[in-house]
C-alpha cells in the first residue's frame, strides 16, 4: 500500500508548527508551503482541496488553506530562458 | 614553476604576546616568548643543523647536532630544547660546536648504509643535507662495527614502506603520529644503541597495527626510512602546485608534487589553515581512482538504457542531449527537465548548473546532493542564527573548554579535523585538556581512545536527538543555567520566553524523556550542567543529527543551547555542522537548492531575482522548483522527463533505491556527467566524461566556510574541465555563455552575492584563502560568524517538539539500522574504490550486538539477510558491542551492498532530507546475496557495454 505522500509531507510540517504559538501555526504551515514546495505538488494539494479528499489531513493543513498560494499562470507564461532568445 | 619549499622552523610558533629580544650571531631577532633558540635563529636567517626537530611538533633533543653557545652560560645547550630569554647573545658556528657535530654525524653515518645514489630520498633527505652542512668528510669509525643494516624491510602499507635500516631513530614519526595525528601507534622499542621504531607490537606490521595511514610520519621522517612507495616508483618531484583535496569537508589544503605531468605526491601544506600541514589517507594517498582504467574518456550515447553504449564526439553527444531537452520541454512543458549539481565539484561549476537550469531550462528544478545530507542545516541555521553555515573556523577548537559532538564521527568522517579536535581533547602539560561529550547511538572511536574519554557518552536509540536536546535545553533552563545577558542583549526575547516556557514542562524533563532515549536521567543532567558551566563549550554535528525526519528540528534545537548558554559570537565556541562531502558548503552557497539563489536569498524576492534577470537576460521563476525525492516522484507521474545529474551518484547514495530506479526508468532524457560509469548511469542514455580536481581550476568552500583554490595540475584526460562541459551543454541548447576562466565565473559570483562580495583569485592567491561573508565590512573575511549580532539581527529561539518517526520497530521489524561512514573509504566509494584503500574495507559489514546475534543464530562473518519494509539485502555481520542491543550498523560505500534498498523514503519535515539513520529492520541468517543482488549485478553488466566508435577513415 502507497502511502499518500502528499499528504503525508503536508501532515509533517504541520506537526511541527504544532507547538508554535497560537495565531502562528496554520501561517507557519502556509508559509513553508509556498516557499519550498514546487506548483506542481500545490496543485496536487489543491486539487484535494477543491475535491475535498481532506481525510487523513491534519486540521493545520486544512486551516492553512486559504493562506497557501494557488499556482498561478503555467511556467510558459512566467519565464523566459536564453533558448528563447536563441530561437527567435 | 618548481617546487614549494616550505621552511621548517624547527619548532612550533609561540603563541605568547610579550616579545623577548636577543642577538643571534650578532644579528638582533625578536620573537615572541617562548620561541626556541633554533626558530628564532631561522627568523634570523640562520639555519642551525638539526635532525630530531621540526615544526609540527614538540621539539625533543635527542640528536645533539643543534646544539649552540650562549654567552655566559656553561656547556653547548640544544637550540630545539633552550627557550630564548631577553638579551641573549647566541653563537651557533664555532670550532667546539663544529667538532660535537661532525662527531654526532660520523656516528649517525657509519650506521647507515651508503647507497645514496640509488636511494629514493636522493636528493630530498636531511641526513644527507646535514652531513653536508656539517662538512663531514671521513668516517673513523668504518663501516664495520655492529650496525643496524640488511633489516627486513616492511612492505604492507599499499602507499609507504618502513627500511629500518635507515632509521636514525630520532622518533620523529613515533611523535607525528601522538601530537599530530593522535594515533599513538608507534613505538620506540629497546634502549640506546638496540632501540628501533616498530608499529604496534612486536607482531605486527604498519597494516595489521592501529596505524590509519594518515602519513604524518613518513612526512616527518628526514631519512628514507618512511617513504612513499611512489616516490621509489616515480622519483623526485620537480615541481609543485598548492591545492585542495577533493574528498571531505574538512578541505585539506596540499602540494600537488609533480613530474611532468605525473603526480608523485600529494604533501599536505602547512600554510593550509584548515589542516595545518596534516592529511588522512584518502587525500593524502588516495588519488588511484584518477587514473583508474575504468575512467571513461569519451562521451557516449544510446537511444535507450537497455541498449550497449555507442561512444561518439563530443558535438554528437551534445546535440543529441540538446535535442531531447528541447523535444521534452516542447512536449511536456517547460518545467519536465531538471538538474542535479555535485558537492564534489567547484563553486565555479555548480554555479553554472543552477545557471543553466534557471536561465537555460527557464525552470527552477535544481537541486544538489546536499538534499540528503545537509539540508536541514540550511533550513535549522538559517531560521535561528539567519545563515546557513558552521559559525567557526577549525582553529577555534583550540580554544574550547568543553566540546559536544553529536551525529557525528570526526575521526573516521572528517579526520584530520577529528585530529586537531583530540589534540585539544588531550591538553599538554600545564593545560589540561577539553571535556567532552558524545551523543551517539554507537560507540565512535572519539568516546575511547588513548589518552581520551568521554567524559559523558550518551548511547541514545536512534531517532531520538530531539528528545534528547529538549531534556538537554530543559536541564539548562530549570536549573537557572541561561546565559541572561547574552539572551537580553542578543536574542529575541519573546521567542525566548515562549521556548523557555515550553521545554521547561516536565514532559521534557530527562526523567520523563529517557524512556524515550534509553539513557538515564543523571547522564543528561550532569551532560547539560558540563556544558552550560564548563566555560568555552562548542557543538560539533554530522549526519546523525540531520538525516533523521526531524532533522531540521534537532538543527534547531542545538542553535537554541548555544544561544542559551552564550556559546555563539567568539572563539572556543559555537555551532558547526561537519559537511560530508568537500563542498556541500560551496554547493549550498552557490543557489543550488530549487528555492533559492545565490548566498541563501529566497527565489522569490523580486530585488534578488532582478539582480540576475538583468544580468542573463531572461525572467526567472518566482516559484521553487522541484527537490530531489520530488523530481522522482514527479518521474513516476510522468510530468519530469529529462535530468542532467552532474557527478552524483543518486541510484547508490539516495535512499529507497527501488523508488529511484523506478524514476530514472520513466525518464526519456538523463545525463550523467562523472568520472566512471556509475550506478545512476544504468539508466541513462548519454554519457558526458568529467575531469578530476586535478584536472581543473576552480575553488572548494569547506565546514568553516573558508573558500580554497583548485588548481589544475595535470590536462584533463577526457579533455576538457567539468565547467566547459556544462558550458558546452549550455550552448549547445542556445545559450549565450562564454567564460574563458573560472575565474570569470567567481567574478559573477562576487557581482551577484553580497556574502562573496570582494572575493576574487588574486585575493585568494595572496591570502591562501578566505572565508566568507566576505565583503565591504569583512575586506578579508570572517573566521567567527555572529560576533555582535546574527546575521538576521536578533538570534531566534524556536520551540522543538520531539515527533516520534513513523518508521517504527515492531514484532516484524524489531531492530533499528543505523549507517555511517569509515576514514578508508569515501561515501558511495566510486573514487577510494578504485584506489589501495580497499585493503582496509573491502566490503560493508553489518555491526550487531553479541545479544542481537545469539539470539538470532548469527556468528561473526556469516552472511546475514537484512530485511525492512521497503526491501532487502544480504550482508555479513560483524558481532561487537559498539552498537547497544536492539541497534545494527552499517557502512554504505559498496554498491552490491545496496544498503538502500532496505533504507524507506521517510523524510525531514521542512528539507526532505531523507532518513537514512533510522530504518527499522529484522535480519535472519542466510546463505549469500540476495536475488535483487544478483539481477541488480546482472543489469548493471548489462547496462555498462560499450560499443567502440568506428576508427575514423
Ligand atoms: S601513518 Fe599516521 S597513523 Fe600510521 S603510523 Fe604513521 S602517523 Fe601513525
Ligand atoms: S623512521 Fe624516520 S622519523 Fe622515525 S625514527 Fe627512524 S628516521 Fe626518525
Ligand atoms: S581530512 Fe578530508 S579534506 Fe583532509 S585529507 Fe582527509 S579527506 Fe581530504
Ligand atoms: S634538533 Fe635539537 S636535539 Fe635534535
Amino acid at each position: 500500500m502507497e502511502r499518500d505522500k502528499l499528504v503525508y509531507m503536508a501532515n509533517q510540517i504541520a506537526k511541527f508548527f504544532e507547538s508554535s504559538p497560537e495565531g502562528a501555526r496554520s501561517q507557519g504551515v502556509a508559509d513553508h508551503i509556498n516557499k519550498f514546495w514546487e506548483p506542481r505538488m500545490r496543485t496536487q494539494l489543491f486539487e484535494r482541496f477543491d475535491e475535498g479528499r481532506t481525510e487523513g489531513m491534519h486540521p493545520l493543513v486544512i486551516e492553512a488553506q486559504p493562506e497557501i498560494r494557488r499556482p498561478a499562470a503555467p511556467l510558459e507564461a512566467r519565464t523566459t530562458s536564453q533558448q528563447d532568445a536563441s530561437a527567435s | 614553476m618548481s617546487l614549494i619549499h616550505e621552511i621548517d622552523y624547527g619548532t612550533p610558533a609561540s603563541k605568547a604576546e610579550k616579545d623577548v629580544t636577543l642577538s643571534i650571531d650578532g644579528r638582533a631577532v625578536t620573537v615572541p616568548e617562548g620561541t626556541s633558540l633554533m626558530r628564532a635563529a631561522m627568523e634570523a636567517g640562520v639555519q642551525v643543523p638539526k635532525l630530531c626537530a621540526t615544526d609540527m611538533m614538540d621539539a625533543f633533543g635527542s640528536c645533539r647536532l643543534c646544539v649552540v653557545e650562549v654567552e655566559g652560560r656553561n656547556g653547548t645547550p640544544a637550540s630545539c630544547t633552550t627557550p630564548v630569554a631577553e638579551g641573549m647573545k647566541v653563537s651557533t658556528q664555532t670550532d667546539r660546536l663544529k667538532a660535537i657535530r661532525k662527531g654526532v654525524m660520523e656516528l649517525y653515518i657509519s650506521d647507515h648504509p651508503l647507497d645514496c645514489l640509488t636511494c629514493a630520498a636522493n636528493g630530498d633527505c636531511e641526513l644527507q643535507d646535514m652531513a653536508g652542512a656539517v662538512g663531514l668528510r671521513e668516517v673513523r669509525y668504518g663501516y664495520d662495527g655492529e650496525n643496524h643494516l640488511g633489516k627486513a624491510k616492511d612492505v604492507s602499507n599499499p602507499y609507504f614502506q618502513f627500511d629500518p635500516s635507515k632509521c636514525i631513530v630520532c622518533s620523529r614519526c613515533v611523535r607525528a603520529c601522538n601530537e599530530v595525528q593522535g594515533t599513538f601507534a608507534l613505538t620506540v622499542s629497546g634502549r640506546g644503541f638496540d632501540s628501533i621504531i616498530s608499529a604496534g607490537t612486536q607482531f605486527d606490521d604498519f597494516l595489521s597495527s592501529e596505524c590509519v595511514s594518515c602519513g604524518a610520519c613518513v612526512q616527518a621522517c628526514p631519512t628514507a626510512t618512511l617513504e612513499e612507495k611512489s616516490v621509489i616508483a616515480i622519483g623526485t618531484p620537480e615541481h609543485s602546485l598548492v591545492t585542495t583535496c577533493a574528498y571531505c569537508g574538512v578541505g585539506c589544503s596540499f602540494k600537488a608534487e609533480m613530474r611532468g605531468e605525473e603526480l608523485v605526491r600529494m604533501v599536505p601544506y602547512k600554510d593550509g589553515k584548515a589542516n595545518r600541514g596534516h592529511s588522512c589517507v584518502k587525500g593524502r594517498f588516495a588519488l588511484g581512482y584518477a587514473t583508474h582504467k575504468d575512467r571513461i574518456l569519451n562521451p557516449m550515447i544510446r537511444d535507450h538504457y537497455s541498449q550497449p553504449w555507442k561512444e561518439v564526439s563530443w558535438d554528437e553527444a551534445l546535440s543529441f542531449a540538446a535535442g531531447k531537452i528541447k523535444d521534452i520541454q516542447a512536449k511536456y512543458g517547460r518545467g519536465a527537465v531538471g538538474g542535479i549539481s555535485s558537492s564534489r565539484c567547484t563553486n565555479e561549476e555548480v554555479f553554472l548548473v543552477q545557471k543553466l537550469v534557471r536561465a537555460g531550462f527557464g525552470n527552477n528544478n535544481i537541486d544538489t546532493c546536499a538534499r540528503v545530507c545537509h539540508s536541514p542545516t540550511g533550513y535549522g541555521l538559517n531560521s535561528t542564527f539567519g545563515t546557513s553555515a558552521g559559525t567557526q573556523d577549525f582553529d577555534s577548537v583550540e580554544h574550547s573548554d568543553v566540546i559536544l559532538v553529536i551525529g557525528a564521527n570526526p575521526t573516521d568522517g572528517h579526520p584530520v579535523f577529528g585530529s586537531r579536535m583530540k589534540k585539544r581533547l588531550r591538553g599538554k602539560p600545564g593545560q589540561p585538556g577539553a571535556k567532552l561529550i558524545v551523543i551517539d547511538p554507537r560507540r565512535i572511536d572519539l568516546v575511547k581512545t588513548p589518552h581520551i574519554k568521554a567524559d559523558h557518552h550518551l548511547a541514545l536509540k536512534p531517532g531520538t536527538n530531539v528528545a534528547m536536546l529538549t531534556a538537554l535545553a530543559h536541564v539548562i533552563v530549570t536549573e537557572g543555567l541561561i546565559d541572561e545577558r547574552f539572551v537580553r542583549e542578543r536574542c529575541e526575547l519573546d521567542e525566548f520566553q515562549e521556548w523557555a516556557a515550553f521545554v521547561a514542562e516536565e514532559r521534557h524533563s530527562p526523567e520523563a524523556t529517557a524512556a524515550i532515549t534509553g539513557v538515564p536521567a543523571d547522564e543528561v543532567r550532569n551532560a547539560a550542567r558540563l556544558y552550560a558551566t564548563g566555560g568555552n563549550a562548542a557543538i560539533y554535528y554530522g549526519l546523525g543529527v540531520t538525516e533523521h525526519s526531524q532533522g531540521s528540528t534537532a538543527v534547531i534545537g542545538i542553535a537554541n543551547l548555544a544561544m542559551a548558554t552564550g556559546n555563539i559570537g567568539r572563539e572556543g565556541v559555537g555551532v558547526n555542522p561537519l559537511r560530508g562531502q568537500n563542498n556541500v558548503q560551496g554547493s549550498c552557497d552557490m543557489g543550488s537548492f530549487p528555492h533559492e539563489l545565490p548566498g541563501y536569498r529566497h527565489i522569490s524576492i523580486d530585488a534578488v531575482r532582478e539582480s540576475f534577470e538583468e544580468l542573463w537576460g531572461v525572467k526567472l521563476d518566482n516559484e521553487p522548483g522541484l527537490r530531489i525525492p520530488n523530481m522522482f516522484d514527479a518521474a513516476v507521474e510522468g510530468t519530469f522527463k529529462g535530468l542532467y545529474c552532474q557527478g552524483e551518484d543518486i541510484l547508490q547514495s539516495d535512499p529507497d533505491t527501488k523508488h529511484v530506479s523506478a524514476g530514472l526508468e520513466a525518464l526519456e532524457l538523463l545525463i550523467v556527467h562523472d568520472l566512471f560509469l556509475n550506478e545512476t548511469a544504468n539508466y541513462a542514455n548519454v554519457f558526458l566524461p568529467g575531469s578530476s580536481f586535478l584536472e581543473k581550476n576552480g575553488t572548494f568552500t569547506n565546514a568553516e566556510r573558508r573558500i580554497n583554490r583548485v588548481r589544475k595540475v595535470m590536462s584533463p584526460k577526457n579533455g576538457y574541465e567539468d565547467w566547459q562541459v556544462t558550458q558546452m551543454l549550455a550552448q549547445a541548447i542556445g545559450m549565450d555563455m562564454t567564460y574563458a576562466d573560472p575565474s570569470e565565473i567567481m567574478a559573477e559570483i562576487a557581482a551577484t552575492t553580497p556574502s562573496f562580495a570582494n572575493v576574487t583569485y588574486d585575493l585568494l592567491d595572496e591570502k591562501g584563502s578566505v572565508q566568507w561573508p566576505c565583503n565591504e565590512t569583512h575586506p578579508e573575511g570572517s573566521p567567527v560568524m555572529h560576533v555582535g549580532e546574527f546575521m538576521r539581527g536578533r538570534g531566534k529561539f524556536i520551540v522543538t517538539e520531539y515527533v516520534a518517526t513513523d518508521e517504527r520497530t515492531g514484532p516484524r521489524f524489531p531492530l533499528l539500522l543505523t549507517t555511517g561512514r569509515i576514514l578508508s573509504q569515501y561515501n558511495v566509494g566510486a573514487q577510494t574504490r578504485r584506489t589501495e584503500n580497499v585493503v582496509w574495507h573491502d566490503q560493508d559489514l553489518l555491526e550487531i550486538h553479541p545479544h542481537d546475534a545469539e539470539q538470532r543464530g548469527v556468528r561473526n562473518g556469516d552472511w546475514v539477510k537484512l530485511q525492512s519494509r521497503a526491501g532487502e539485502t544480504s550482508i555479513k555481520a560483524k558481532i561487537t558491542d559498539r552498537v547497544a542491543p536492539g541497534v545494527v550498523y552499517t557502512t554504505f560505500h559498496h554498491p552490491m551492498t545496496q544498503a538502500n534498498v532496505i533504507t524507506t523514503d521517510f523524510s525531514d519535515w521542512a528539507t526532505n532530507c531523507p532518513e537514512y539513520k533510522v530504518t527499522a529492520v529484522q535480519i535472519s541468517p542466510s546463505n549469500g546475496p540476495t536475488e535483487w543482488q544478483e539481477d541488480y549485478r546482472e543489469l548493471t553488466m548489462e547496462s555498462r557495454r560499450i560499443v567502440p566508435s568506428e576508427a575514423a577513415e
